[in-house]
């Protein structure tokens, strides 16, 4: 389990790991955290002819606030900066609480943010928070840069919406709206681990308890990370009862949901969890909602 | 395959040697460096007995290339008695019986050193989770936890 | 002599090395020169072996040397069974132990076809690419059962069925017994593989020295003077020639007491090249190349009377010895043996086949087929109580032995070939104090209550016993050298069980010194090298009273010199704090540093009949091993919404006869329940139809972490062992033993209303879930379950409760 050689450069500017990034083509692979690619090497199954190194580029390893309240985040900082942070606490609790459950805190030491979400893991919790926050991704090529939506970015398993030669450089997480709830709930075999099936949820209700927004993102119950559009639909607009609950949950599970089977679950089995951590998330995304129209 | 020239401050001690790129850290501990208190248990990031202190924090030297640690501070086991006496979190170990093959323990210590420096009043969760973040196949867990409760009510006190 | 140390908690003597980083494990020795091994391996179950070139790779640069079966020549031969099996009538047994290097032929994944040796470890890897092998895929006997279908594959070309073993082991006559039962249980358990599990792969250094005429080797085995004698043996040397050092081993849980092909082949190498070669297991390589355990399929019967009295265990099980059978029949006879448990059992019928499949090799792992017994009979028991009404405590009290039935002859044999006898036992106390230490009076108010909040939390408890123990025999040496520093010498290696401590413990009491000060040599051939290993949770019984032993007889020296020169009766003199001296006259007297150089004087004459030095060398054989014994109880709690499992708490109350250490006992029981929890819900080997194993990595093998461990209560019972001078009785497996068994019990007790019954272990979430939407429809129409607010009739719980 020793990996396979590579060249290996470490440069400092972005204008160089994308000058790197082109010129190596698709035998380069850039190393953030390293966190899911040094494993895949000590297995030597990835072996990129040459490692572009990220973590010395420190233009990709910032966390502030917009003047509107949204969240910039480059790309290199660290998941466990970014889990303490009181900016990312503030706008997007969601995001801090579903890191939580993103392996160990040695793992998230040194993991990064945009590394995880480049990975594009249907497993990986950070996906489907990004997909819920409706987060914006900067990419940057040697031709120039684009803006991503979360909503486009993941579109197959370990596949995101880079092209070659382009680089993950920043995340932009919009701030909670006024009277938003969330929750994140996941069930995994052990602490730690990828989720068997995970659930982000953010949802807002107006003052007389009606349901202005309903967002749900799912963790290992589809090819990649997923939405649930039609469970929202049965939300939005309508009292969030226990019984709407219930059936939102059910409708996200059964049509909104195409779990994979494995060694750890079948797709029945997940299609349960996802049923049932929908209703959790809800459950428990509503209550902090709710907590906001108090008296 | 080009080698590199990397200089590292290991426990204090400055280091420079050339490697080859995919050297991973952990082996460029024991092997280069000789210091061979940090074990190596999986290689894929999981087990935790290969941890050990990047500027202060805990990671997995087995997911990082010894390049990478090029300019950094590093912390490993060997570092952690000063003159012969063992820290205050090595004495609670032995106190608490947290230890019985002793493999996993050098990283154990390591995350705990650092946990306890940033939470010095942890809670029975917190420890728990923690530890959590390695593998001990005899222990059964219950004295490592005790241990560094017993760590954090010592320097308290 | 009191006994100050003995019994203590004392801290132990090895952990400042350990925790400093300093502790010398395998991986660790470093030598000038050093080269590094690789194994190239099969990738598939079964293959022929059609060709294979390693031209490229003894080209590639870097590397010193490649090797294949053909280089082997006639060190390429089948290595022996480890232990032969006992002397049963009518026992059918074919042995087939692997090659060094397979040469025509592979039998499982990962079985090793060359070696490669390298510079460097990166090296040899990028090498092993190199390779020309051409497999021809055979089909495969994977599943247990199916493996003895007769047009199944044969794993074995030469053997007519996969059948590797047949065992009929009888007692009473079970269907005499069976007719006069007011009932008759009859269920199939299946117990599927796992691994051993230990942080430290396996390794072994070796460098031939040919000015020196040595060959010494590093190796993390448990039984390092066998492997000294093999490797002498192999290579035509003398005993004394090969040096086999276990150094700190990181936790051995059975699969290294397996003497290995990569054992023979680093010495070869090193006497080959002249180089020292080192060669350390990866975490995949030890998915396949190190042994595991556990899969087995039992048919079993249990003939009861109305109150519950056994009359009768029948007992027909298939066990998965994988490619191989190495190491005899010890595990099947293992769980034969300890279905019995601590109970009564006038009339058993136990059968059993070993079967080869295109699976790694099958060999102990700590509980070493006990494990299956437990679950069998325990399970039994549970169904038996549940359909006679009978309280399970109160089942279990009934068969008990009686403390004054022992010794017990069970009239069958045992691994050591010995009959299965146990020596001493006390069980109800230690029932009625688990029972108490959980509660178990006040546990259906509780879980009432719990169900009636929509929580589903159930309490198991189970009996075991474990023998433990066993010979042949063990030494030591204790030496009282002139700086005052005690030192004992030990053949058994240690894999952390504080060897370094109890022995010292043992030692220090009869030496009347601080057990600080004694410093213990374990697992070096050079220091002592008569012995066995550490296996079958033997160490303190049968090395810990060779060290008894061996420090009495220096006791007996130190009087007797000590009445020579101060001119006193042995009767007047007394030992303590290191010191010799006349009773009532501590300034009389010498220091054992003193004596010790005055025992071994430069000039004059030792006195006839006495030898010099404060030294002696002794032994210790049990007739027999000593049977340890315990109940485990445990409350957990399952979210039938999820199927996850919580467990809350844990209690064991054990008995393994007088404790020398309680600190390192109660140690010992935690790790084995940490494994045996991971038997029961987390760890499971998943072996596709191909033989191939989609889970050899720690991400998806799943260790138990600290989030998944309770807190562990534990309490210790003496009942001393009639067998050995000190009364001890073996720790090391119980807490892994009786974990799936106690486990079982409580889901189900927790998901009463619904009756499900779990016969299979592991139970992963999935396997739950699978029960759960078995009985889910018929539940869901009795109310019987539901989400939080949505729980069952507490009337019908109330019923169910224990």
């Amino acid at each position: 389990m020793k990996p396979p050689p590579f060249e290996y450069v470490a440069p400092s500017s972005l204008e160089e790991v994308l000058a790197q990034l082109e010129e190596g083509g698709f035998d380069a692979r850039p190393l953030a955290g390293g966190q899911s690619l040094i494993p895949m090497l000590n297995f030597r199954l990835a072996r990129p002819s040459i490692l572009i190194d990220l973590n010395g580029v420190e233009e990709l390893s910032f966390l502030r606030s917009s003047e509107d309240g949204s969240v910039r985040i480059g790309a290199m900082t660290r998941q466990r900066a970014v889990e303490r942070s009181a900016e990312v606490a503030r706008a997007a609790p969601l995001l801090a609480e579903a890191l939580g459950h993103v392996a160990h805190p040695q793992i998230r030491n040194r993991g990064t943010l945009g590394g995880s979400i480049a990975h594009a893991d249907p497993a990986s919790e950070l996906p489907a928070v990004m997909l819920v926050l409706q987060a914006r991704f900067r990419v940057a090529g040697v031709s120039g840069e684009r803006w991503i939506p979360a909503a486009e970015f993941f579109f197959g398993p370990f596949m995101a919406a880079l092209d070659p030669g382009e680089l993950l450089v920043e995340i932009e997480v919009p701030a909670r709206e006024h009277g938003e709830g969330w929750a994140f709930e996941e069930v995994a075999r052990r602490s730690g681990d990828y989720a068997l099936v995970g659930v982000a949820a953010q949802v807002r209700v107006d003052a007389d308890g009606v349901c202005q927004r309903a967002s749900l993102g799912y963790v290992n119950a589809a090819p990649t990370a997923s939405l649930a559009p039609t469970a929202s639909e049965i939300l939005v607009g309508e009292v969030p009862t226990s019984e709407r609950i219930a059936e939102a949950a059910r409708t996200a599970a059964g049509d909104d949901c195409d779990p994979p089977s494995d060694i750890h679950a079948s797709h029945v089995y997940r299609r349960r969890l996802a049923d049932v951590l929908t209703r959790r998330a809800l459950d428990r995304a509503f209550a902090r909602a709710a907590e906001v129209h108090e008296p | 395959m080009s080698l590199i020239r990397i200089r590292v401050r290991v426990n204090g001690e400055e280091h420079e040697r050339e490697v080859e790129p995919r050297l991973l850290l952990s082996d460029f501990l024991r092997h280069d460096l000789g210091l061979t208190g940090t074990h190596v248990g999986c290689e894929h990031g999981v087990c935790g007995a290969c941890t050990m202190l990047v500027d202060g924090d805990p990671i997995r030297s087995c997911l990082l290339f010894a390049v990478q640690a090029d300019g950094r501070e590093l912390a490993t086991v060997e570092g952690l008695a000063e003159d012969g006496d063992l820290h205050p979190v090595q004495r609670a170990f032995q106190e608490a019986h947290g230890l019985q093959c002793g493999f996993c323990t050098p990283g154990i210590l390591m995350t705990v050193v650092a946990f306890l420096r940033e939470q010095p009043t942890p809670t029975p969760d917190q420890i728990r989770d923690v530890v959590s973040g390695h593998l001990c196949r005899c222990t059964g867990y219950q004295n490592i936890l005790e241990a560094v409760r017993l760590a954090a009510e010592q320097a308290a006190s | 002599m009191s006994a100050r140390w003995f019994g203590a908690p004392v801290p132990r003597n090895e952990d400042p090395r350990l925790l400093a980083g300093q502790a010398l494990f395998v991986d660790d020795v470093q030598l000038p020169g050093l080269l590094h091994a690789a194994f190239v391996r099969s990738d598939l179950a079964h293959a022929r072996i059609r060709s294979l070139d390693l031209s490229a790779v003894r080209a590639h640069p870097g590397v010193v040397g490649a090797y294949s079966a053909e280089d082997l020549g006639d060190l390429c031969i089948a290595g022996p069974v480890l232990v032969p099996p006992p002397p049963i009538e009518r026992l059918e047994f074919h042995a087939r132990t692997p090659l060094p290097l397979a040469r025509d032929r592979v039998r499982h994944v990962g079985e090793a076809i060359a070696v490669i040796v390298a510079e460097s470890r990166y090296i040899a890897e990028d090498a092993a690419e190199a390779v020309e092998l051409e497999l021809e895929p055979l089909e495969p006997a994977v599943e247990l059962e199916g493996a003895l279908a007769p047009d199944a594959p044969l794993v074995h070309e030469d053997l007519t069925s996969n059948l590797a073993a047949h065992v009929i082991q009888e007692k009473g006559d079970y269907h005499t017994a069976r007719e006069g039962a007011d009932r008759v249980i009859r269920r199939r358990f299946r117990y599927d593989r796992g691994v051993s599990g230990a942080l430290e792969n396996r390794g072994i250094v070796a460098w031939w020295d040919p000015h020196d005429g040595r060959l010494s080797v590093w190796d993390t085995t448990q039984a390092p003077i066998p492997v000294r004698n093999a490797l002498a043996a192999t290579f035509g040397l003398s005993e004394s020639q090969v040096r086999v050092i276990a150094p700190f081993i990181g936790g051995g849980f059975g699969p290294k007491i397996m003497f290995y092909g990569e054992e023979i082949i680093l010495p070869w190498i090193s006497l080959r090249l002249g180089r020292p070669v080192k060669w350390i297991e990866d975490r995949y390589e030890s998915f396949f190349a190190t042994t595991q355990e556990r899969e087995q399929i039992h048919d079993a019967e249990l003939a009861v009377a109305a109150d519950g009295t056994i009359l009768g265990v029948y007992d027909d099980f298939l066990h998965d010895t994988g490619a191989y059978d190495p190491y005899g029949l010890t595990v099947p006879i293992n769980s034969q043996c300890t279905l019995l448990g601590p109970y009564r059992v006038p009339n058993y019928y136990s059968e059993f086949k070993v079967v080869f499949t295109n699976k790694p090799i099958v060999t102990p792992v700590r509980g070493a087929g006990r494990q299956h017994g437990v679950f069998v009979m325990e399970r039994l028991l549970d169904a038996a109580a549940q359909e006679l009404g009978i309280d399970r405590v109160e089942i279990r009290r009934r068969n008990y032995l009686d403390p004054d039935e022992f010794p017990h002859d069970h009239e069958i044999l045992y691994q050591d070939s010995a009959h299965l006898t146990y020596d001493s036992g006390n069980y109800a106390p230690a029932l009625e104090r688990a029972a108490t230490l959980i509660d178990y009076e006040a546990f259906p108010a509780e879980q009432r209550k719990a169900r009636e909040d929509g929580r589903y939390v159930g309490l198991g408890i189970v009996s075991y016993v474990e023998g433990t123990g066993i010979g042949p025999y063990e030494g030591a040496r204790v030496t009282v050298e002139p700086s005052g520093t005690v030192c004992v010498a030990t053949g058994v290696g240690t894999q952390g069980q504080g060897h370094f401590t109890v022995f010292a413990q043992v030692v220090a009491d009869q030496l009347g010194v601080d057990p600080a000060h004694v410093r213990v040599v374990t697992g070096d051939t050079m220091e002592f090298h008569w012995g066995t290993g550490t296996f079958a949770s033997r160490g303190a019984v049968v090395a810990g009273n060779a060290c008894h032993a061996a420090a009495q007889a220096v006791r007996e020296k130190i009087f007797t010199l000590a009445s020579h020169l101060l001119e006193v009766s042995e009767d007047d003199l007394e030992l303590a704090d290191g010191r010799v001296a006349v009773k009532g006259a501590p300034d009389h007297g010498f220091d054992l540093a003193d004596l010790a150089a005055r025992a071994n004087p430069l000039r004059g004459a030792v006195r006839p009949g006495t030898e010099p030095g404060l030294e002696a060398t002794s032994y210790f054989g049990p007739d027999r091993g000593s049977t340890a014994s315990g109940v485990h109880a445990l409350i957990l709690e399952v979210d039938p919404e999820t199927a996850l499992v919580k467990i809350l708490r844990y209690v064991v109350v054990h008995d393994c006869g007088v404790v020398i250490n309680p600190t390192i006992v109660e140690g010992q029981i935690h790790g084995g329940v940490a494994l045996g929890i991971g038997n029961a819900f987390y760890e499971q080997l998943h072996f596709d139809e191909s033989g191939q194993l989609s889970n050899a990595s720690f991400m998806d093998y799943l260790l138990p972490t600290a989030s998944e461990i309770p807190p562990i209560q534990t309490e210790h019972i003496e009942t001393p062992s009639p067998l050995n001078p000190l009364g001890v009785k073996g720790v090391g497996e119980a807490g892994a033993i009786p974990v799936a068994a106690a486990f079982a019990q409580a889901v189900e007790n927790a998901l009463a209303p619904l009756g499900i019954e779990v016969l299979e272990i592991p139970l992963s979430p999935q396997r739950l879930f699978d029960l759960l939407e078995r009985v889910g429809v018929e539940s869901r129409e009795l109310g019987g379950l539901g989400g939080p607010g949505r729980a069952g009739d507490p009337a019908k719980a109330a019923e169910d409760a224990p």
